[in-house]
């Protein structure tokens, strides 16, 4: 579980994050919504410690993250794997050597014991054969999920997802939301994913923050978002006209 | 100011560079595929502009010197003066800031806009000491080699230019080349060039590394880090002759 206590960033003059609090759950899929630039990525690089924040507390289990150094985040950032918006597959490496990086850097595996996990990880992702290829050689779909199979490679307890689907095709979009929910359920991983994706809440929306410029505006399921109330909420998730039709039939 | 917060970054980037590896085992790796990145792969252009170099060097001493008086070997001996201490250091070390710093400022800096470096930094690795540090020890233990290949390639070049063209035969030449030999200029050079090896390497990714924005940002960074580099490797040559050919 990560707990996020009265979040504040700025950047310059400019407050990005204004008191943010939430309790994002283990073995659920919590998603951060809101529009471009309401700051979710900003949010979600403070939950990892990527940046630090001005005031407030964020919490693994009983720890606070934003009283670590970076030695002693060091050790808690082996048990986050993060899933970056393009992937962030390292170009000079094949699909075998990206997966195997951090088994490399902090296992102490014999060289069989990595082929192994990173077959596992691979098949996990359906995308067993793949593993001499380089991420310029595979599509936008099979870079985010051996993106995935890495963020998974050292069992990690977090999974952390900024914005999973972006430049993808709604078939591959359900997929990938797919993969992620199966895998926090399978290994009960705290779960938060940063999305704009409304197919993506409807999809998996365990937990619901929506964000608006800077501010929790709202919180819920899936489910509630059809009745709620919220006016932020409502302008944002029903700008489309079929959720709207959606929404009148439900009613 | 300005000036002086950049400089001081660039002291707190260098000071991470050197901090203890994750894994010492992975760090030798890298350092030779860096090896061979930033000296294999740079044989070609200092072969093809030392030889060429040299043979001009040779036409111009030749042509500069036609008079009874002078003997035509000197040809041969300014020439490997003119090679050993500054063509095959300082040049050669310009010519290599353009080409492996454009390279490292716009890898690092890709890296930068694609994230690899957050993901780096998020599995809890000191992404500069991983990144940097084998690019700078690698370029500080091959630019002496390329140095002394590029002293030897600029003398080939340069007696076969003078023996086929005509101005001095090759027996001269080589006379010229064992004449009043001072084996402290091949140090001083080799102190210049690790020298060297580091500014165009350490430079190029200190800009590189702090990117930010998209590709055409990339690009900027890449313009900057050469110019600075060569900016640093023409002051740094002033600094260390100085220092150096007291």
């Amino acid at each position: 579980m990560i707990r996020v206590e009265n979040v504040c960033k700025t950047f310059g003059k400019k407050t990005v994050l204004k008191d943010i609090s939430v309790t994002l759950e283990a073995g659920k899929t919590n998603l951060i919504i809101g529009r471009s630039g309401s700051g979710k990525t900003v949010l979600l690089k403070s939950i990892v410690g990527l940046y630090g924040v001005d005031s407030g507390s964020i919490y693994y289990a009983d720890t606070d993250i934003t009283k670590l150094d970076f030695n002693e985040l060091k050790y808690l950032r082996q048990e986050v794997g993060m899933l970056f918006q393009g992937g962030a597959l390292f170009d000079s490496q094949t699909v075998l050597e990206n997966i195997m990086f951090p088994l490399n850097m902090f296992s102490n595996m014999t060289k069989k014991e990595k082929i192994k996990r990173v077959a596992f990880c691979l098949d996990r992702v359906n995308l067993s054969g793949v593993g001499k290829l380089y991420p310029a050689e595979i599509s936008g779909g099979m870079n985010k999920r051996v993106a995935i199979a890495r963020a998974i490679a050292l069992n990690p307890k977090y999974l952390l997802c900024d914005e999973p689907n972006s430049g993808l095709d709604p078939v591959t979009s359900i997929l990938i939301d797919k993969l992620i929910s199966e895998i926090t359920k399978e290994f009960n991983m705290t779960t938060v994913i940063n999305t704009h994706d409304m197919n993506s809440v409807m999809e998996i929306g365990e937990n619901v923050m929506f964000i608006n410029e800077g501010e929790k505006c709202w919180e819920g399921s899936k489910d509630n978002i059809f009745t709620s109330d919220n006016e932020h909420l409502n302008h944002f998730v029903f700008a489309s006209e079929l959720l709207n039709k959606i929404r009148a039939i439900k009613k | 100011m300005n000036y002086l917060s950049e400089v001081g970054k660039f002291s707190i980037f260098i000071m991470k560079v050197f901090s203890k590896p994750e894994k010492i085992q992975l760090s030798f790796r890298e350092l030779r595929e860096e090896l061979i990145k930033l000296g294999i792969n740079s044989i070609a252009i200092v072969v093809i502009i030392s030889f060429f170099i040299g043979a001009v060097l040779t036409l111009q001493t030749a042509y500069n010197i036609r008079t009874p008086l002078v003997p035509t070997y000197l040809v041969g001996y300014l020439v490997r003066e003119s090679m050993l201490l500054e063509f095959s250091s300082t040049i050669v070390s310009l010519i290599l800031a353009g080409k492996i710093g454009s390279n490292i400022a716009s890898e690092i800096g890709t890296m930068r806009i694609t994230e690899q470096i957050d993901a780096l930094e998020l599995m809890g690795i000191n992404s500069v000491s991983y990144l940097v540090a084998p690019k700078i020890i690698a370029a500080m233990l091959i630019n002496p080699v390329l140095y002394i290949f590029s002293v030897f390639i600029g003398i080939i070049g340069g007696a076969l230019a003078g023996h086929i063209g005509g101005s001095v035969n090759i027996v001269n030449f080589v006379q010229g080349l064992q004449y009043n030999l001072t084996f402290y200029y091949i140090t001083y050079s080799i102190i210049k060039t690790v020298f060297f090896g580091f500014v165009i390497t350490a430079i190029p990714a200190y800009y590189g590394y702090y990117v930010s924005g998209g590709a055409l940002d990339v690009g900027k960074a890449s313009t900057k880090a050469v110019v600075n580099s060569s900016v640093a490797v023409l002051i740094l040559n002033l600094v260390l002759t100085q220092l150096l050919l007291k």
